[in-house]
């Protein structure tokens, strides 16, 4: 189908989704000019989720982060540290219960978490002893907000029994639901969970692994 | 017609099946990227990104997990397209515009820059609604139904449209 005083629709269709050609000087065909918009739209995004999570506009933002342990997963919201999640739990399923139980509005900045990750890079280097983080306990119940406050209270270095949080929680009889709601701490090592042993002085559990919780307990000189 | 993103819901905002905010712009920056390009040339096509993801952010927690957030975001990024060339007041240079080279023979290449100039031109040149749907079509990639979707109007309007914008393209661009 040849227009008299033009080009084919056909070559107009293939022309128009080549897509215009902003890359120029790379002065390939379509894989690189497709590559330099797919670059761009990536460089886009990167300035958009930095720019809403600092003017506050989106509810949480997270990053990745070392450790070593591996790549730490931390989330907060505007009021503090929101989760910290371990390496072996899947991003995308962490990030999809954020957004059903708190917001969907959750965006990848990692300049929101810098202070976390400084603190945490202090901890595992041996030159912090307390977080003074704020944090965000909105994943946590009731009954679990008494625990890990308790927990919180443990000291650098120290540790208490399962029986004690509990008791300190005010559910003298509940060492098995404490044990459940440590299990549960959204935000394990600054929320020291790994300083709850049991009675007998055996580790315990731990939801990031007895190992884990051995290295933590090394590091501050509690084992 | 009935919308298909009905982009306002009564229901709480939590626990609504949305998928993080992060998944859908990783999901979506590149094709509504190509599409700003298109629609408003590379120099605005930054300004306009950030202003439809932010808007898109906003209404993000109303949105109904089933929607064709697709054809909604496209619908912002439109708005602010349109926006755009209104704040100007002129129509867009998307393209590669001549620039002052050496005096040597054009290689194929080239040449094909140079047409390409002149059909992007040409879509800048197209009313509102015809650029719209072109952009959506082929840049986009959208299929007719979501075009409409997206323009908020009848698929057979969003045919019209398209046809007509595809027929100035040829007459408007030499053989």
């Amino acid at each position: 189908m040849s227009g008299r005083n033009g080009t084919t629709v056909e070559q107009i269709e293939q022309a128009l989704r080549r897509g215009p050609a902003h890359s120029r000087e790379s002065g390939a065909g379509r894989g690189a000019r497709k590559d330099a918009a797919a670059e761009a739209a990536l460089a886009a995004a990167q300035r958009l989720s930095e720019r809403v999570s600092e003017q506050g506009l989106a509810d949480i933002s997270y990053a990745p982060v070392d450790s070593p342990f591996g790549e730490l997963l931390l989330a907060a919201s505007e009021q503090g540290l929101l989760r910290l999640a371990f390496p072996e739990e899947d991003e995308d399923a962490v990030l999809e219960r954020l957004a059903a139980r708190v917001s969907p509005r959750i965006v990848q900045a990692p300049a929101r978490l810098d202070r976390v990750r400084r603190e945490l890079d202090e901890y595992f280097e041996g030159r912090r002893r307390a977080f003074e983080l704020p944090l965000d306990w909105t994943l946590v119940g009731t009954f679990g907000r008494r625990v890990l406050g308790a927990t919180a209270q443990i000291p650098y270095g120290r540790v208490a029994t399962y029986t004690e949080v509990a008791a300190e929680a005010g559910s003298p009889r509940g060492s098995r639901a404490a044990g459940n709601a440590l299990g549960a701490n959204p935000i394990p090592i600054v929320v020291p969970c790994h300083r709850v042993l049991r009675g007998s002085g055996a580790l315990g559990g731990y939801a990031g692994g007895l190992p884990r919780k051995q290295f933590l307990l090394e590091l501050e000189g509690a084992r | 017609m009935p919308r298909r993103y009905a982009g306002v819901s009564a229901t709480h905002p939590r626990d609504n099946g949305l998928p993080p905010f992060q998944r859908f712009l990783d999901a979506e920056r590149e094709v509504v990227w190509r599409y700003l390009v298109a629609q408003v040339g590379a120099a605005e096509a930054e300004d306009c990104f950030q202003e439809t993801f932010m808007a898109a952010l906003r209404a993000y927690p109303r949105l109904r997990a089933q929607s064709n957030m697709r054809a909604w975001v496209l619908t912002i990024a439109q708005h602010k397209a349109l926006d755009a060339h209104r704040a100007r007041g002129r129509r867009p240079q998307p393209i590669a515009e001549q620039d002052g080279r050496e005096d040597t023979a054009p290689s194929a290449q080239e040449q094909l820059l140079a047409r390409e100039g002149e059909l992007w031109q040409a879509v800048a040149a197209l009313p509102d609604r015809q650029r719209s749907a072109v952009v959506l079509r082929y840049v986009a990639d959208l299929p007719h139904r979501e075009i409409a979707a997206a323009m908020d109007c009848s698929v057979e309007a969003a045919r019209r449209s398209l046809h007509e914008g595809l027929t100035k393209l040829r007459k408007a661009v030499p053989a």
